[in-house]
């Protein structure tokens, strides 16, 4: 089933790709899509009928070469399961809406045939990013890593007629490129240690990686610490997490439903998954887990300052997807991969509807992409709205306070929030992410206030001629609705409020128990278990009761037998691992109330903020700007990152290039060939010529000359001499 | 005794006895008129022999004393030897009869001919090997200036004899030398003898004897008479030339080397090595000024001699499986080739002028491009079977620690593409010109494309070539 | 110095002698005399060892067949050899110096000569005493070297092959007797009568 999950997608890009002269452009629209909703199908009965135990499948032999084995396998668990559901349902949803977004587009003109190539691309993507989650070994990934990337890039620059478009594809390849090359270095690292690339042998290792030392950069470090950090380089890279950033905001050049399903639900958050993935390495690596933790938290505010002033609307989401995954990087790097995963799952539905509802305004506003030039859409658009009302709920995190009741992004990003609050101690990464959550609020709603409330601005005509989109775009914008609404409160229990179905939920054996503080705080255990008896009620699984049993059995196996079995060598059992001595997700349970509700009040204070901005006041942003102009300057310039970059990397690259084209190719490489090649050899060629006299006698004294240098040879070096 | 002897050898005297027989049996009846089905006749015979000689029994037997072996390395050659005569053979008669080159002396000549390869390359004796290699010379003389009214087939006939006399008494001295050292012309009794560390007069007697074999192979600096032999020669006639023999003379080197000089092969390794060098160079370098296509293969033939020679070289096993392994894909190579060449013609005539080539894709498609895979592959560019046989021979000289030959090799391979890539541009790329007529024989059109499409699905599998050529240098090497 | 010993030299030098005049003579038909005396110093050389036969061979074959026939080419073909030379010259320093250097190697390595072992063992007499020599030859031939003597059969007959196809020319357009036509020719055929009235002509 999941082979028929894997390949459906493939097998659709291959016929609408190459075949659809054959089945017509219609043909290869439906059949794309159609097997995408066949694997969407398959992976939800897949995810709901998952055992504890991991599978393998192995599906066929790739490279074997001395103690490399790679095989082509799939490695289904939890962690594998989730990335299922969340790539085939947003996939075949953008599918589906692209049937409508695609039907005309002004880039293409009369007679050019577009759309089979898209869709075939967007197939082509699924199928990698599907090879992505699935695979068993680092290879694998790798290939799927890569296959994304060169799917990402096709979509960016799907517009090849539009330079800008172009500039981004390539923007966006090379600079993953640096984050592949770290991605390699810790596959190679591994391999080089380990003998293997497989992650159960790899996972195996993680005990004895941290006590191994590793010479890498005329430096010795540690093992475990290093590698990670190498793997971590390949996930920034992906995720477009600080200094690796830039191409993400500028992959907005792709269609709409590309930015929904590439640059936010899906391949952004292969980081975040390879992370996960690894955690039985990342457990080992503490220095790492720290920066993790650090750059997750940096990038999650500094995305949202930048989101804050831009007036694109899909680059408004762009940098709020960026700042979203930061959050996900803080959960992974406190160790609570539960929690990365939930909101990773959570994310994937509110911000593609986010964009797909973006694609919707966009649509209707003829192609229209800059927010002042909105306005009062409201009305004309009312679907559209409502769905972006529920996005921009879900994203902001509505619900509430101290209850599980709320939309998607309520429960995964307090989770977040909480598990940072204990994992640092209420430190840098919890004030971070609770900032980063008030200007998420403002930059949400300011998005909403200013396309659909307020006065119509910008081009007459086009406000006359707004309309809303058809059906086959709406409904994907429902279905992704519910998402956001529920899957928070479906999944709570799962993924974070409750561990022993946590532990149930990824296969993890019980072993990590609450300690000693968990009693202390019962208040806290009983609000707790009140509300998962409430979410269990949403949940399929509804066999939970007591919430607070769990801990006193629980509580002797906190104890080392396990940790003995891994040292000897055997891969931990479940799709994620988390340290036995890790007490994040009950510290974060018992976090004080005032950190529970923190997020709550700062999504209420960038509401009002955005709304006295845009709706009481609207000339203040103006005259705050003013106010504030280099603040108001830096931020629209994306803190000059780009121009940074530009002054020290491309620039000096462009030279280094120019320099070794002009003076090292040209010069020195072709002229040296062409010396060779128009000087030396035509030389020797007229020589060779000018002895084949035609007279038999300098024939002949050709041979006796050979012969005379033969044996001199041989009476110099030969033999008894 | 005489018995077991003889039947060891029934190949080789069937062969004499059917070349007696066709030769009084065509004096007495029809003679010139029944040369065409004889050519047919000596092929299908070729063809049966190389079939029992290649399904028979395996194992060595010696016979006449040592004199003659056969085994499993004598097998292949002969194989290959008798497969690709009888190829050109059937290629050339059209050829040959329609410019009245077509005497019954031709297939009889050629049939002696292979009898003294098949001699040669079963040799066990120096007075067997000089024998055989007579023989075979004495058959290719006369059949080179066989168009008596040209000036340049006699001119090149004329050369190739007095050269081949040279090379001959070159030889013959060698092996005097060596059998004053040892005592003995049986290649058993010289490598008794020659081991460890040979005096100066047994070596002097190695390079004499290699030289005299070098002259056959066409092996720099005894290659002169190459080029002008094989364009003076009629085409079906330079065909033969560039195929069989080689074979022949490539494999009685590789037996002479390992079966009785195997002791001393760190003396005639350089020498091999040296010859190799200067051969691939050469003939890649020479090549580039030529414009004639007839002497463009002949350089072409003289650096592949100098790759398989890389082989060689080597000294090892495995190097003389990687020779085997070139000299089939080099006679399959230029087989294909030579079956394109005898299609070039103008209003009946042939022609070799590379220039004639002109945009000749446009024309015939099909054919240009299995001419394509064949320059490809005689250029040893990889998806095609002759980069595999490069492959082989540098692997060998690599794990022999030649490393420097090897390099040598690929740096001279580089040079060679230039002119079989230049025959590839013409036909695509070229300008307009006087067009080329193409004769419509099937069975050129046949071979043609059957050799160009077993460089492309060979290179997936060698049709068996690799295991029997293991086999068979097995049995020289041990 | 015995009587044999000094026949061995006397023909010894002469064949060498003969060699050296063979090859530097100016007159072609002098090179071919000189030839012959090498010839018959090598029969001599034969008689010495024993082996009447082959010295008969010799003088037979090469001596009486072989050198007269080189004789008549020689004189027939009337070939400049001043000409051939003329080049020659040209060519001299070089072709001494290899020459030297030939020689010098070849003094090198005659120098240290050696043989194997069993060389001189194996090198002995080849044909057994006490049968006279043309049945030992005649056996050697026919029993130990069949393989070679039948090989050298094949090289004479294509030799005669080549020769043959190199030389045989039916040219088309000369008149050729055909004795088998002139036999049976018919009168009735090739004659015809006719009566020719007298005073009329034909």
């Amino acid at each position: 089933m999941v082979t028929t999950i894997l390949f459906a997608p493939l097998v659709g890009a291959i016929i609408a790709g190459f075949g659809w002269r054959t089945i017509g452009e219609k043909g290869a629209q439906y059949l794309t899509t159609g097997l995408l909703f066949l694997a969407c199908l398959l992976s939800w009965i897949t995810f709901l009928g998952l055992g504890s135990e991991t599978q393998h499948i192995h599906v066929l032999d790739f490279i074997q070469s001395g103690t490399l084995e790679t095989s082509w396998g799939i490695r289904l668990d939890r962690l594998t399961a989730i990335m299922l559901i969340v790539v085939t349902t947003v996939s075949a949803l953008v599918h589906l809406y692209s049937l409508g977004y695609m039907a005309h587009d002004d880039n293409w003109g009369e007679g050019e045939h577009y759309k089979a190539r898209f869709f075939a691309y967007l197939s082509f993507f699924t199928f990698a990013m599907l090879m992505l989650v699935t695979s068993d070994n680092l290879v694998q990934m790798f290939f799927g890593w890569e296959g994304v990337g060169v799917a990402s890039y096709l979509l960016i620059g799907f517009y090849y007629k539009k330079p800008s478009a172009n500039a981004a594809a390539i923007k966006a390849f090379v600079v993953n490129r640096v984050g592949d090359f770290g991605f390699a270095l810790g596959i190679f690292g591994l391999f080089f240690l380990t003998d293997s690339i497989k992650f159960d042998d790899i996972f195996a290792a993680g005990p004895a990686l941290a006590e191994t030392t590793l010479r890498f950069l005329w430096t010795d470090w540690n093992a475990a610490n290093l590698l990670a950090f190498l793997l971590f380089i390949g996930a920034m890279g992906k995720s477009a997490q600080l200094f690796l950033h830039t191409w993400l905001p500028d992959a907005m050049e792709g269609p709409t439903p590309v930015s929904a399903l590439i640059h936010a639900a899906t391949m952004v958050t292969a980081g975040v998954f390879l992370v996960c993935r690894m955690s039985p390495l990342m457990e080992y690596a503490p220095e790492t887990m720290a920066f993790v933790t650090f750059l997750g938290a940096s990038t999650a505010f500094v995305a949202a300052t930048i989101g804050l002033v831009q007036n694109d609307i899909k680059r408004v989401i762009a940098y709020s997807t960026m700042s979203q995954l930061g959050y996900m990087f803080v959960a992974a790097g406190v160790g609570v991969y539960s929690v990365a995963m939930f909101h990773l799952l959570t994310h994937a539905f509110f911000k593609a509807m986010l964009f797909l509802g973006a694609g919707s305004v966009i649509h209707a506003m003829h192609h229209e992409q800059d927010m002042r030039n909105y306005g009062n859409l409201r009305k004309k658009i009312p679907y559209t709205f409502w769905a972006m009302m529920i996005g921009t709920l879900a994203i902001t995190g509505v619900g509430i306070p101290l209850t599980t009741i709320g939309f998607a992004g309520f429960l995964s990003k307090d989770a977040i929030i909480e598990s940072a609050y204990a994992g640092t101690n209420g430190g840098y990464a919890f004030w971070m992410l609770v900032v980063a959550a008030l200007f998420t609020s403002f930059y949400s709603w300011r998005l909403m206030f200013l396309t659909f409330y307020g006065k119509a601005r910008g081009d007459k005509h086009t406000h006359e001629h707004a309309h809303e989109s058809p059906m086959v775009m709406l409904v994907p914008l429902g279905v992704l609705a519910l998402g956001a609404i529920f899957s928070g409160m479906v999944f709570y229990g799962s993924f974070f409020g409750d561990h022993d179905k946590m532990n149930r939920f990824f296969g993890m054996p019980a072993h990590h128990a609450a300690d000693a503080g968990h009693g202390a705080t019962d208040t806290h255990g009983a609000a707790a278990t009140d509300t998962h008896a409430e979410v269990d009620t949403h949940a399929e699984a509804a066999d939970h009761g007591a919430a607070d049993d769990h801990a006193a059995p629980a509580t002797d196996h906190a104890n080392d037998p396990h940790a003995a079995v891994i040292a000897h060598g055997t891969a931990p059992q479940g799709a994620i691992y988390m340290s036995p001595d890790s007490t994040v997700i009950d510290d974060a349970h018992h976090a004080p109330k005032w950190v529970k509700v923190s997020p709550f009040v700062a999504m209420i204070l960038g509401f009002l903020t955005a709304y006295w901005f845009y709706i009481v006041n609207p000339a203040m942003p103006k005259k705050f700007a003013d106010a504030q102009r280099p603040l108001y300057l830096f931020l629209l310039n994306k803190w000059y990152f780009d121009e940074i970059y530009d002054a020290i990397f491309v620039k000096p690259a462009m030279a280094l290039g120019r320099f070794l084209w002009k003076r090292g190719d040209e010069k020195v490489i072709d002229g040296t060939l062409n010396g060779v090649a128009l000087g030396i050899v035509p030389f020797f060629t007229r020589l060779a010529g000018r002895a084949q006299t035609g007279y038999i006698f300098t024939y002949a004294f050709a041979m006796v000359i050979g012969i005379v240098v033969l044996i001199t040879w041989m009476s110099l070096t030969g033999g008894a001499e | 005794m005489i018995q077991a002897d003889l039947n060891t050898i029934a190949p080789e005297i069937i062969l004499s006895i059917y070349a007696m027989v066709a030769l009084v049996g065509a004096v007495y009846t029809g003679k010139d008129k029944i040369a065409g089905p004889l050519v047919w006749l000596t092929a299908g015979l070729f063809v049966l022999l190389a079939a029992w000689i290649g399904l028979g029994s395996g194992g060595t037997h010696d016979a006449f004393g040592g004199m003659f072996k056969d085994d499993a390395f004598a097998r292949f050659a002969k194989v290959t030897i008798l497969v690709s005569g009888a190829a050109v053979l059937v290629m050339g008669q059209d050829y040959m009869s329609r410019r009245n080159l077509l005497r019954f002396e031709y297939p009889v000549l050629v049939s002696l001919s292979v009898v003294g390869m098949m001699m040669m390359v079963s040799a066990g004796d120096l007075m067997a090997l000089y024998m055989g290699l007579e023989l075979q010379s004495l058959a290719l003389y006369v059949v080179a200036s066989l168009r008596r009214d040209s000036v340049r087939s006699t001119e090149a006939g004329m050369k190739y004899f007095v050269l081949g006399a040279l090379s001959s008494g070159l030889l013959l001295y060698g092996a005097s030398l060596t059998y004053g050292y040892a005592g003995t012309t049986l290649f058993s009794g010289i490598i008794d003898a020659a081991s460890g560390n040979a005096p100066l007069g047994l070596l002097f007697g190695l390079v004499f004897v290699t030289a005299g074999l070098a002259f056959k192979v066409s092996a720099v600096p005894f290659h002169m008479w190459t080029p002008d032999v094989y364009e003076g020669a009629p085409t079906p006639i330079t065909a033969f030339f560039a195929t069989a023999p080689k074979m022949a003379a490539m494999a009685l080197l590789a037996r002479v080397l390992h079966d009785a000089f195997g002791g001393v092969v760190g003396d005639w390794q350089q020498i091999i090595a040296l010859m190799a060098v200067l051969s691939m160079f050469l003939g890649a370098v020479a090549a580039i000024g030529q414009t004639n296509i007839k002497r463009l293969m002949a350089y072409s033939s003289i650096a592949h001699m100098g790759f398989a020679l890389m082989g060689l070289a080597a000294g090892t096993a495995f190097g003389v499986q990687a020779l085997l392994i070139y000299m089939v894909i080099y006679v399959t190579m230029n087989v294909g080739t030579f079956a394109f060449i005898l299609t070039m013609e103008r209003d009946g005539e042939p022609v070799t002028d590379i220039a004639s080539l002109n945009l000749f894709a446009r024309a015939h498609p099909g054919r240009a491009m299995a001419v394509l895979f064949l320059m490809f592959s005689l250029a040893g560019v990889p998806p095609f079977l002759g980069f595999f046989g490069k492959f082989y021979v540098l692997r060998a000289a690599y794990d022999a620690g030649l490393g420097w030959l090897a390099v040598a090799g690929v740096i001279a391979s580089v040079i060679g593409a230039f002119y079989y890539l230049r025959i590839v541009y013409y036909m695509y790329f070229g300008e307009e010109g006087a067009h080329l007529d193409t004769n419509k024989s099937p069975i050129l059109w046949g071979f043609l494309v059957a050799t160009a499409a077993v460089m492309l699905i060979g290179s997936a599998w060698m049709f068996g070539v690799e295991g029997a050529a293991e086999a068979a240098a097995a049995t020289l090497v041990n | 110095m015995t009587v044999a010993a000094l026949a061995f030299y006397l023909f010894a030098i002469c064949a060498v002698l003969g060699g050296l005049f063979t090859v530097i003579s100016r007159n072609p038909v002098h090179s071919v005399l000189w030839l012959i005396l090498t010839f018959l110093s090598a029969a001599g050389l034969f008689v010495l060892m024993g082996a009447e036969f082959v010295a008969m061979l010799l003088i037979i074959v090469y001596v009486g067949a072989v050198a007269v026939l080189f004789l008549f080419v020689v004189m027939m073909l009337d070939v400049d050899f001043a000409e051939l030379r003329a080049g020659m010259s040209q060519y001299m320093p070089l072709a001494l110096l290899i020459g030297v250097v030939i020689l010098m190697q070849f003094g090198m390595a005659f120098g240290v000569w050696e043989s194997a072992e069993g060389a001189q063992a194996a090198r002995g007499a080849v044909a057994p005493t006490d049968v006279e020599n043309t049945a030992a030859l005649g056996a050697l031939l026919y029993d130990k070297y069949f393989l070679l003597f039948q090989l050298s059969g094949l090289i004479l007959l294509v030799a005669m092959i080549g020769a043959i196809v190199l030389t045989l020319r039916h040219r088309k357009d000369v008149k050729r007797q055909n004795v088998l036509e002139q036999m049976w020719r018919d009168p009735a055929e090739a004659m015809e009568l006719k009566n020719v009235k007298p005073g009329q002509g034909l």
